[in-house]
Order: C-alpha cells, then structure tokens, then sequence
C-alpha cells in the first residue's frame, strides 16, 4: 500500500473537499423540508390529536367517577336516613304492642279479680245461708229432743 | 492505489478513493450520492408508506414512525426546551434519521456486490464532505436559532458568566462543528476499516461481532450528533438571567 491516507493530494485521499460537501448541505436542507411536509407534520398531528382524545377522555371519566362518588355518598346517607327510621318505626311498634299487650293483661287481670270477688262473695253469702240454715236445723233438733225427752217423763 | 498482496473479492480495501462526477467545473463524489439518494429513498419510501393511512389506532409502520416522532421530540424538548423545540424538531429530527440509515445502510447493505470503476460505495457519512456539511448546518442552525430568537443579545451569551469566556466562546464556535464532523467520520471510517481489515485476515465468523459492535456505534453516533446539535441550538435560544 503506498499510501492508505492521501493527506492533501491532489487526487483522492480521506480529507478530499470539493462541491460534494455543499451539495450534500443543500440535499440535507432539502430532506429537511421533504421530512417536515410528509412526516413530522403528519404524525405530529396524529399524535398530538390522540394525546389530546386521551386527555379529554381521561377528564371525562374523572368527572364520571367523581359524578358516581357524589351519587354514592348521597345515595348512602339516604339508605342510612332509611335505616334509621325503619329502625324507629320498629321501636314504636314494639312498644305499642308491649302496650296493648299491658293493657289487655290489666284488662284480664282486673275482670279475673272481679269475678273472683263475685265468687268469693256468692260463697260467703251462701255459706251463711247454709250456716244459719243448720244453726236453725239445730236449734229445732234440740227442742224436738227436748219435747220428746219431756214427753217420755 | 494499490491493492494488497491476497486480494479477496470482498475483502479489498479501498481508501481514500472516490468516483467522480463533473459538473461544470465542480467535482463531486459520485458513491457519496449514489448511497445516500438510494437511503433517502428507502426513508422516503417507508414514510410515505407509514403515513398513508394513518388512524388513532396506529398499525403496522404508523407504530414505529410514532415511535420515532416520539423518540426524536422528546430529544429535542429535552434539549432545546419547551419553547422553541417545535421549529427545530424537523431538523434535529432529519438529522437523526439521515445519519442513522447513512450509518446503518453503510452497515448493512453488502455495497461490494456492486462494482464501481473508481472507489466503493459505502456509508455516506463515511465522507468527511457529508459530516462537515451536516457540521456546518448545525453550526448556522444554533447561529440563526440565537439571533432570531434574542437578537443582537444572543451576543451576551459570548461574555456571560465573565467577558474572560470570550475567547473560550469564540473558540467554541469552531471547535464544535470540528468535533461533530471528526467524531462522526471517524467513528463510521474506523468501524469500516476495522471489519474490512478483519475479513481481509480473518474471513470467517470473527468479523461478526465487530459488525455487530458497528452497529451499536452506528446508532449511538446518530444518537450523539443529533443531541449535540440539539444541545447546540438549546445553547442558544437559552436566556440568561
């Protein structure tokens, strides 16, 4: 090899400079024009149309979830409002049929107490008919046996 | 040139040698052309191809080219910042993609099949006429992004934390598209040598990895170009406090 890297000769060599460098300059501006118009202004507007379809879409759904939150916090305080008073209605039936339940109790116990009464007082009355009537029983007994012994005499 | 003692049909080097094309009375690097219409076309092709029916549901190559606009916006926004990054999306963004499927097509394509009178086709940014134009574009590109985002104060960012920055900036200005142009054309050279001088000795299996390793440095010099040149431009349009 004579000489691999023809520094400064006239022909050829590695540092060779002629009109290829701004030929090559225009050809890249050139390029840069031809990639702007077919690509970067295409796709840039493709993807920029997407980041911003997303970025709508993202918010939409942000406010949907905040929407379905606020739904739901409401629609539980309504179903705690519900329980609540469901809970008061139950109380209040309970303790009106406690109530009547007492009532009917007093009720019954009073008209037993009562007829117990009349009962106890129909005894007594009739045990002292039977009293007096044995008293007299007796007393016409006893002077029958008196009569009778007075007779024999 | 010469050509080296054991000539294998695919393992010739050829350095430093070109096809040229006259015009006028300029010279033009032939190959240099030829690859790079052949991978512009093939970009071209696939984004014509991916944008032709594009729909909110991306399918197929409208996939990867979102994923590439993505890819290339969030480069430019994190380097330029959110003001302006949107006028310099296209250009960092050509940058990227024309220096990525130079690098990969240089890489990939087996250009020896196709005979060429003089030189070889290979990755265009293997020339260095092609990283210094793209050198040159960044350098007027972070100039016009300055000056007509801030006016004649785009000058204060040259003395700005001291004026004793002054030198230093000014050296700047021609250090960077120095470096942006070396680094890429010598990275891309350097990974063509090497696999040529290793299935020139070594023809088999061995060149595979040091392919693949090309690959990687394909990509991340695309990568670094493009940030740089971003990281330039951001330079510039930031204001000072």
């Amino acid at each position: 090899m004579p000489s691999l890297f023809l520094f400064g000769a006239s022909e050829g060599g590695l540092f060779d400079f002629d009109a290829t460098l701004p030929l090559m300059a225009v050809q890249v501006v050139l390029l840069t024009f031809i990639l702007n118009a077919l690509f970067f202004k295409p796709v840039g507007r493709v993807v920029e149309e997407r980041e911003d379809y997303v970025n709508t879409s993202r918010a939409e759904a942000k406010k949907k979830i905040a929407e379905v939150e606020r739904l739901e916090t409401e629609l539980k305080e309504q179903l705690k409002e519900a329980r609540l008073a469901a809970q008061k209605v139950i109380l209040e039936a309970e303790q009106d049929s406690e109530n009547l339940y007492k009532e009917a109790l007093a009720l019954a116990t009073s008209e037993a107490n009562a007829s117990r009464e009349n009962a106890r007082l129909e005894i007594d009355s009739q045990k002292n008919e039977a009293l007096k009537q044995l008293k007299s029983d007796a007393d016409n007994l006893g002077d029958l046996i008196v009569e009778r012994l007075l007779a024999k005499k | 040139m010469g050509s080296l003692p054991f000539v294998l049909p695919f393992a010739e080097l050829e350095v430093g040698q070109h096809l040229y094309w006259q015009i006028g009375n300029f010279r033009i690097h032939g190959q240099v052309f030829m690859t790079s219409w052949l991978l512009i076309g093939a970009l071209l092709a696939l984004v014509v191809i991916g944008t032709k029916k594009m729909e909110r549901d991306p399918k197929g190559v409208q996939n990867l080219l979102e994923f590439l606009w993505d890819y290339i916006r969030d480069l430019a926004r994190t380097q330029i910042g959110e003001k302006v990054y949107r006028d310099w999306m296209p250009f960092i963004g050509t940058l990227f993609l024309f220096i990525f499927v130079s690098n990969w097509g240089g890489a990939l394509v087996p250009w020896k099949l196709i005979e060429l009178p003089s030189g070889e086709l290979g990755a265009p940014t293997a020339d260095i006429n092609t990283t210094v134009a793209l050198a040159l574009l960044v350098s007027l590109s972070y100039f016009y992004a300055g000056l007509s985002n801030k006016g004649l104060r785009y000058f204060e960012y040259y003395v700005h934390p001291t004026p004793i920055m002054l030198p230093f900036k000014i050296v700047e200005d021609f250090t960077k598209p120095l470096s942006l142009s070396f680094r890429l054309f010598g990275n891309i050279l350097a990974d063509e040598l090497v696999v040529a001088v290793l299935v020139f000795l070594v023809p088999l299996v061995l060149p595979v990895p040091v392919m693949f390793l090309g690959l990687f440095t394909s990509a991340i010099q695309a990568l670094i170009f493009a940030t740089l040149a971003a990281y330039y431009i951001g330079e510039a349009v930031e204001e000072h406090h």
